[in-house]
């Protein structure tokens, strides 16, 4: 039988209390939808740094989580200050994060990197002083 | 290693899921920069840090951590005990530094559960 | 022990002051906190970190630890690199991750 499910969740920006909250919420989700093991923990792994983006440099966006047969597709669009340049915010170890978001354990410039290594299909776009749209796929 | 076994080398106190101490444990990833857990901790091993915030609770959800063993004395606040046992993790706090930590556990017999580093396999662009 | 032993020992690559590697290894401190770093290290350590950017140096200065082995593969920037040099840190790299490292190093001053 064909399934198909979509979810949507909201982030605040700044609310670094309840970072991780929404991606805990969706693998517990997929979870319930019979996705196990290394799909399902790239799915969260993605999630997770894709949420704390938003919290750390995004004024709110929102995580769009589409479940067919094949695949996941997530969505994550913020309003925000946007990416000035992708191609090194992409690079392992750049991070434009301030103390605050360093002494939390956030921000060590491997968000970006590590969302791409989960992914099977990855594109940014985004547009300076409106935000940025993250597009994952992950192959089941 | 047992959970337990870990507790009483470290002189470790159980904060949450006293109920887990049986869990064998074979392998470790100790850090305090949470990107680097997210990046390379395997389903299974042992979460070494000095953070005690609740998002060490809920990375260690993500990434499958067996346990979270907190080091330097540190003790969390509430909010993050209350989460490990909602979310079922087991939580442990030694007193000693996370170098001494690593080198008795290494010593029993734990591994890293990292040994070489590699780069994003090729992802098509969407 | 000293810096040369571990180097050969863990197969560290030697990314500065490699004429400063006869300094007696007295300890270890592992952690990418600075603000723990700087609280809690102490001097002739050798300090095992996944923080590559160039505020490192400067808590190595201060707390005299022996030199800083950056773990997981990290490459310090260049920032850092010029830092290091100009006060003389030996500053090594490796890709087995922290517990690994400090696992082994551990062992190696307590044998």
């Amino acid at each position: 039988m064909s399934q198909k499910c979509e979810f949507s969740f909201p982030v605040e920006g700044e609310n670094f209390d309840d970072a991780g909250k929404v991606s805990v919420e969706i693998k517990r989700l997929l979870k319930g939808l019979g996705i196990t093991g290394d799909i399902l923990r790239r799915t969260a792994i993605a999630t997770y740094e894709s949420e704390v983006n938003i919290i750390s440099y995004a004024w709110q966006g929102t995580i769009d989580v589409r479940v067919t047969d094949d695949n996941i597709l997530i969505n994550i669009q913020d309003s925000g200050p946007g990416i000035i340049d992708i191609e090194q915010a992409m690079q392992q170890g750049y991070s434009t994060a301030n103390d605050r978001i360093r002494e939390m354990g956030f921000g060590a410039g491997m968000g970006l990197f590590n969302i791409k290594n989960c992914s099977d299909g990855f594109e940014i776009l985004s547009e300076i002083n409106k935000g940025t749209l993250l597009k994952i796929l992950i192959n089941r | 290693m047992t959970l337990r076994e870990i507790a009483d080398l470290l002189d470790a106190r159980v904060l949450a899921g006293e109920k887990h101490l049986d869990t064998e444990v074979k392998t470790a990833f100790s850090a305090d920069l949470m990107s680097d857990v997210l990046a390379f901790a395997k389903p299974g091993s042992i979460m070494i840090t000095g953070l005690t915030n609740p998002q060490i609770v809920r990375i260690a959800s993500i990434v499958d951590n067996s346990a979270i063993l907190i080091v330097r004395g540190k003790i969390p606040p509430d909010e993050t005990i209350t989460l490990a046992e909602e979310l079922d993790i087991p939580v442990l706090s030694t007193k000693y530094i996370l170098f001494e930590t690593s080198g008795r556990l290494y010593a029993n017999g734990i591994i890293g559960c990292v040994r070489k580093i590699e780069g994003p396999g090729s992802v098509i662009p969407l | 022990m000293n810096l040369t032993l571990l180097a050969e020992k863990l197969n560290l690559k030697i990314r500065c002051g490699g004429d400063r590697l006869d300094r007696e290894v007295s300890g270890g401190y592992a952690g990418d906190l600075l603000s723990d770093v700087m609280a809690n290290s102490k001097e002739g350590d050798v300090w095992i970190t996944c923080q590559s950017h160039q505020n490192i140096v400067a808590v190595s200065v201060l707390k005299e630890h022996a030199g800083i082995i950056l773990v997981l593969g990290k490459e310090p920037d260049k920032n850092t690199l010029e830092k290091a040099s100009r006060e003389g840190i030996p500053l090594l790299v490796t890709e087995l991750s922290g517990f690994e490292a400090a696992g082994r190093i551990y062992n190696l001053l307590h044998p």
